[in-house]
């Protein structure tokens, strides 16, 4: 019998043999994901809206959706529409099923676009340094002189304008409006300046680091340099702030959808179904036309913090908690 | 930190220091302001029509007035002279505006950086007024909110930071989750319905503003709706700040040598502890300016949140003339954010 595999007491172990055995940095982070109660109260709600937004195509169909019935109007909930019904006589629930979809398909997106933008933005500033690292800073800073809300507003005005509008758009035989795309693009082009500046911050330190003397030395090229060798490394903080980055850009959307600029008819979102909420007669004889949507949102956003949160923890280099 | 053994380097004068500092961050705003500016302009700049706004309402002048005007105000010029044009004028140049070949008229326009931000439509009339009209409505409502909030979030964060993982802790915890998500417009609108709608406590936002007691019943809605949301983060920072100044040693002194609990929490705790607030509360107040977009159309009050949103796509230069001010505003209180927190803490140190 070979020695290395009798059982020592563990008196006599050493201290190699004593530490667990290493951890990948995914097993860890789920170790300590899993004691995080309202992170994974998150993750279930959060799969539920899924469910809800994706399972719900089963038992309404999106044409019942748009399905205006004069007879209907603002009816209140009832055992045939749970939701009630809006101005036009449009089903709520099924409504916010199919704007549920818009939602969380603009906040997925959104979060890629920023977060394409922000690693680009970060590494380059950060790797490079010097001249284009201030010149990118400066473009960084001046971008957070102004509230997001209002340069969105001002950005979404502009393409409201009809020779600037996006055509309608056909996807797996469904009419999509043109307008999602916008603002898909202009949230994630306004959003992507505090990753950035995280990442630029990992970059700076990294690239001090030995590995990479030691990649450069072998003559890796530049572009390997920053994506291989030192993005990874760097994916603890992106993680966190792109979750919650998805969260953020549902908001925003629900915002600016709110004030009448973010995604235009016939396609639902939750922030879109909020449009006419504002009207003083709705808000105050139809509360249920404002209640549901804002109510999903509230639920995705939280959830989504939730889940941040527990993968802030879980995912801190710092902490040796397992 | 400074380790003790060594002898501490010599300081340079504090005020001299202070004054190069501030000249030093004033010239780094300056191509940060220049940049939006930049950004600003290639937004709006093609929706700006000084001619509509200065004939308003009294139809379209005739095509060979509109020429000689677009002349007169440099909008037949290419966009990165318009550029300098707005931003310092063109009343340095001679214009040849009958056409004769002999610049002879001296440009109207001043440019932003001497004040002048175009006419607004409605009027006309120069674009600051009717942001000097909305402001003071906008600073009632932010800094009643912002005292509100700093009220509340002082006394919750330190009660909860004095009872950590107790019941009252974690549901403070829980709630300030809920506050942080919160989209605005769901409180706001439940708050307006469940008030105004079904208690009938507050007067609905349709009825005008006449009086002062009107204002001040007008204002408690938004208030709510902003403190609400801005609460729950601003009290989860007391707490932490507080549970970090309450573990240090010269708590410890404080309460070794028996000094009452009150005092400990609220002169030597506290004390420090609120100064993160400062650096929280400076950034947020220019950005409160137009972030409340949406509390402000909801509840229809009169500030510069709904002239922004009023004035977009109709009134282009009003819209550049308060997105220009945020953008200064941001960057003085960045300034005298920074400055009081080291007024306040005497171990920073300016570089």
């Amino acid at each position: 019998m070979d020695t290395a595999e009798v059982q020592r007491p563990a008196l006599l172990r050493t201290a190699d043999e004593l530490e667990a055995p290493p951890l990948s940095l995914a097993s860890l982070a789920w170790k300590r994901f899993r004691r995080h109660k309202m992170a994974l109260f998150g993750s279930a709600m959060l799969i539920f809206l899924f469910l809800y937004s994706f399972g719900g195509m089963a038992f309404f169909s999106e044409a019942y959706a748009n399905h205006n019935d004069l007879s209907i109007l603002l009816r209140p909930p009832s055992p045939e529409h749970p939701f009630g019904t809006d101005q036009i006589g449009r089903d709520i629930l099924a409504r916010t099923i199919y704007g549920g979809q818009i939602s969380l398909l603009i906040g997925i997106t959104a979060m890629l676009v920023e977060t394409v933008v922000g690693i680009l933005v970060g590494a380059v500033a950060g790797y490079f340094g010097g001249l284009l690292d201030s010149i990118l800073m400066r473009f960084t800073e001046a971008l957070l002189t102004v509230p997001q809300i209002l340069l969105l507003l001002v950005i979404a005005k502009f393409f409201t304008d009809p020779s600037r509008r996006i055509p309608d758009l056909n996807i797996l035989g469904r009419t999509l409006s043109g307008s999602v795309i916008i603002i898909v693009v202009i949230i994630g082009l306004t959003s992507w300046m505090y990753l950035a500046r995280i990442v630029r911050a990992q970059f700076l330190s990294l690239k001090e680091q030995e590995f990479v003397l030691a990649a450069r030395a072998t003559g890796t090229p530049r572009w390997q340099i920053i994506f291989r060798h030192i993005l990874p490394n760097c994916i603890a903080p992106i993680t966190v702030s792109a979750t919650l980055a998805v969260g953020n850009a549902i908001l925003t959307e629900a915002y600016i959808s709110f004030l009448g600029l973010g995604v235009q008819e016939p396609t639902a979102t939750w922030g879109s179904m909020l449009q006419r909420a504002m009207a003083f007669h709705i808000m105050e004889n139809a509360p249920w036309m404002w209640f549901f949507p804002s109510l999903f949102i509230l639920l995705t956003v939280l959830s989504i913090n939730f889940v941040g949160d527990g993968l802030r923890d879980a995912l801190d280099p710092r902490s040796r908690a397992v | 930190m400074l380790c003790p053994y060594l002898p501490l380097p010599a300081m340079p004068e504090p005020g001299h220091q202070m004054g190069r500092y501030i000249i030093r961050r004033l010239l780094q705003a300056i191509p940060q302001l220049f940049i939006i500016s930049i950004v600003i302009f290639a937004l709006l700049y093609t929706t700006v029509d000084p001619i509509a706004a200065m004939t308003g309402d009294r139809g379209k002048p005739r095509p060979e007035t509109r020429k000689r005007l677009e002349r007169k105000y440099g909008l037949d010029q290419p966009w990165f002279v318009q550029y300098v044009y707005w931003l310092v004028g063109n009343d340095w140049l001679m214009i040849d505006l009958d056409l004769d070949g002999v610049p002879e008229t001296p440009g109207p326009r001043k440019g932003i950086l001497r004040g002048d931000f175009g006419l607004s439509v409605k009027g006309p009339r120069p674009a600051l007024e009717p942001i000097g009209e909305a402001l003071p409505n906008t600073l009632l409502l932010m800094g009643t909110a912002e005292a509100v909030i700093l009220g509340f979030a002082l006394l919750i964060g330190v009660y909860s930071a004095l009872r950590q993982y107790s019941i009252f802790d974690h549901f403070v915890t829980a709630f300030s989750f809920i506050g942080y998500s919160m989209p605005i417009f769901f409180i706001a609108l439940f708050s307006l319905y469940v008030f105004s709608v079904l208690l009938r406590l507050l007067p609905s936002p349709a009825r005008p503003l006449r009086t002062t007691e009107d204002f001040l019943l007008a204002l408690i809605l938004p208030v709510v709706s902003i403190s609400f949301s801005s609460l729950a983060g601003y009290s989860r920072y007391v707490r932490s700040a507080m549970l970090e100044v309450l573990n240090q040693d010269y708590i410890r002194t404080a309460r070794s040598k028996g000094l009452p609990r009150p005092m400990i929490t609220f002169v030597h705790a506290l004390k420090n502890a609120s100064l993160p607030l400062v650096t929280l509360v400076g950034l947020d107040l220019p950005m409160l300016l137009g972030g409340a977009v949406v509390t402000e159309t909801i509840f229809a009050w009169p500030g510069m949140g709904q002239l922004f949103i009023k004035s977009l796509g109709e009134d282009p230069a009003v819209v550049m003339a308060i997105l220009m001010l945020i953008a200064v505003a941001v960057v003085i209180f960045q300034l005298l954010t920074d400055l009081t927190y080291a007024w306040l803490d005497p171990r920073i140190r300016y570089r």
